[in-house]
């Protein structure tokens, strides 16, 4: 396993917060896959297994009243930014009480309360609303920030360079985040992706790039800390490029059959909460205390996941809230 | 009232809402020298180049951008210099501003103004050419309005920045120099509230923009010949003004709906199917569409003029209408 670089003024507590969280986010991801193994989970389902250290350590360095958007993958970085997983479980299952009343579902996972504007469903789409988030901050003179995670499959897509070209020209409070795990749904980015890859791109648009460790909670943190300062102080955008790997298939549905096992199993050798784990204990901290973290995740997201499977459907009248305040949405219905 | 051009109405009702309300700010291609039709002429000078904000010739960033802004608290009016270019940032219009508010459970909103100069002008050929506003009735979540008048543009996009909806704004190029009385105070017109553009005892023509000038310079031809149409600006597509439509239809007992878009798929459908479902008994003639044939605007003027929607057409339709 590579060392974590413990740093000798290791802040503790802030990582076994971390420690906490990502555990959090496993839970919670393993009862999802649980859920849809029930059939209780419909449609398709993105886990970010082995990437909760990206969620946890940017998130970690945004404020409540900063802008979050995500991807279809994107349960963690939702949870990470504050939103209540009992909520969220029972949007999963298309429950009243979810987030969004069941009308969402997974990928578009949601809390506007806690500044997450959205996993988006459209690969990229979220880079844009971003940088829109970023430029009403500047307009109302705030002190803001939005963040925009993103697949490395984004970066082919117009977004990726409208977004960014216009968070730079318009010197906006945005941080943009590539989690570059190596696939594009079932295709390696790298077969796909002409040129140096990411941070290269962000460069040529001006956006200052650094390429980070992703499976490295510390070494995302102390990324996003530089960035985020560096936003907060007007320096316009920054971009990250969190490398790591994805764990499981694109979707539940995936088996990954397009890549050999040895590679997913030394990839597992590398995941993020064991090596957090690791340097932990080598700072002193107590296994008991490492295990208590999953095991309390795992009582929370099974009661979580109890409450949302007991949770009714919501009421029919949702079908046809919210869609506009102008005209009729029963117009035309049967 | 005040006499003022289609342009200059809608420029004036843009000046009014940024000065009522501070969260309100344009954005688009060339808007800092006044656009590229000048209906944003000396905005910047009055509110600076944040609120009137040139953009990079990047229109789904331009308008995925609005997007988020709009869900960050401001308004955001959008320009799109063409509707034709408005495909470059269909995800942005359709997947994201149309949706988001259903999508998250009404957790937000998406105030958002889009405007599409449409329509036929100066041999400007297939792609800075079309009238596409059927194609956005069709999408849950979005406005869609037609001003035909340099007053209703003025009213609908005071309306329009005011919705909390998105709005697909849709002015038709040919009227910019169009002028007309134009109200000096501060009033709004709702959406789904067509005009009477011309009254008769006839038919009912039904249309929207520039086709609704055709509609009245027939209606002028007719009269002469002893046919009384009946002329209703629809002002917004969606959500449309059905009553007084069924209302004109059962006292004249004929409808034809004329616009310049494709006739095939284009919103005449929509209203003729409506009227035929909802009006059958008052009807004394089969419904009637005029539209354009199912071909792209070429660029030479007499291949151009096989396309329109003539008010000479119109009356022959309306003659064919009122013999059947």
């Amino acid at each position: 396993m590579p060392a974590t670089q413990v740093p000798r003024n290791l802040d503790v507590d802030r990582l076994l917060s971390h420690h906490r969280l990502m555990w959090r986010i496993r839970a919670f991801e393993e009862a999802a896959l649980q859920a849809n193994t029930e059939k209780l989970v419909l449609g398709a389902i993105h886990p970010s297994i082995g990437q909760e250290a990206i969620a946890v350590g940017v998130c970690g360095n945004l404020n409540r009243d900063d802008i979050l958007s995500s991807t279809h993958r994107g349960h963690g970085h939702t949870l990470a930014k504050g939103a209540d997983a009992r909520a969220m479980m029972r949007e999963l299952l298309g429950r009243e009480g979810g987030t969004s009343h069941g009308k969402g579902g997974s990928m578009h996972i949601a809390d506007f309360a806690v500044g997450m504007l959205g996993a988006n469903g459209v690969v990229a789409a979220n880079i844009h609303i971003t940088a829109g988030a970023a430029h009403a901050i500047k307009l109302r003179g705030e002190n803001r920030v939005a963040c925009s995670i993103f697949g490395d499959g984004a970066i082919n897509r117009g977004p990726f360079l409208e977004g960014l070209n216009w968070a730079k020209v318009f010197d906006l409070p945005a941080l943009f985040v590539c989690e570059d795990n190596g696939f594009a749904s079932t295709t390696r980015t790298a077969a796909m992706t002409g040129g140096p890859g990411p941070a290269a791109r962000a460069e040529s648009l001006g956006v200052p790039a650094v390429e980070v460790d992703g499976n490295d909670v510390l070494a995302v943190d102390e990324a996003a800390r530089e960035a985020v300062a560096a936003i907060r102080a007007g320096g316009g955008p920054r971009f990250i490029v969190a490398k790591t790997y994805r764990l499981t298939g694109h979707t539940a549905a995936d088996a990954a059959p397009y890549r050999p096992q040895d590679e997913v199993t030394e990839a597992w050798k590398r995941e993020p909460i064991a090596r957090l784990a690791q340097a932990l204990a080598d700072a002193g901290v107590k296994g008991e205390v490492l295990a208590g973290h999953e095991r309390d995740a795992r009582e929370e997201m099974d009661a979580v996941y109890a409450d949302a499977k007991a949770a009714p459907w919501p009421p029919l009248s949702r079908g046809f809230e919210d869609v506009q305040d102008a005209g009729d949405p029963r117009e035309g219905a049967f | 009232m005040a006499t003022m051009t289609y342009a200059e109405a809608g420029k004036q009702a843009l000046a009014e809402e940024m000065r009522r309300d501070p969260l309100v700010w344009a954005v688009g291609e060339d808007l800092g020298r006044g656009g590229v039709f000048g209906q944003y002429k000396g905005l910047v000078e009055e509110f600076g180049p944040l609120r009137i904000s040139d953009a990079p010739i990047s229109e789904a960033a331009i308008l995925g951008a609005s997007v988020g802004a709009a869900m960050t608290g401001t308004r955001p009016v959008v320009e799109m210099r063409f509707a034709d270019f408005a495909l470059c940032a269909v995800d942005e219009l359709i997947n994201q501003a149309a949706k988001a508010r259903f999508m998250f459970g009404g957790q937000t909103k998406v105030p958002l103004v889009v405007r599409e100069p449409m329509g036929m002008w100066r041999s400007s050929a297939a792609q800075h050419s079309q009238s596409l506003e059927g194609w956005y009735t069709h999408i849950p979540g979005l406005v869609v309005v037609c001003p035909a008048t340099p007053a209703d543009n003025k009213g609908l996009l005071k309306t329009a920045i005011r919705s909390d909806d998105p709005v697909v704004y849709f002015e038709h190029k040919n009227m910019w120099a169009l002028e007309g009385e134009v109200p000096d105070e501060d009033v709004t017109i709702p959406f789904g509230v067509a005009r009477t553009a011309r009254e008769g005892r006839d038919l009912t023509i039904v249309s929207w923009s520039a086709t609704v000038h055709a509609a009245t310079e027939a209606a002028g031809t007719l009269a002469g010949e002893g046919i009384e149409a009946e002329v209703i600006d629809l002002r917004t597509l969606w959500p449309w003004d059905r009553d007084a439509v069924f209302a004109s239809v059962a006292r004249t007992g004929r409808l034809l709906v004329a616009h310049e878009a494709v006739q095939v798929g284009g919103f005449g459908a929509e209203v003729a199917a409506t009227v035929a479902e909802h009006c059958f008994k008052a009807l004394r003639a089969p419904v009637r569409r005029l539209g354009s044939p199912r071909v792209p605007i070429a660029y030479a003027p007499p291949l151009e003029d096989l396309l329109r929607v003539t008010p000479d057409k119109i009356a022959e339709a309306a003659r064919a209408l009122v013999a059947a």
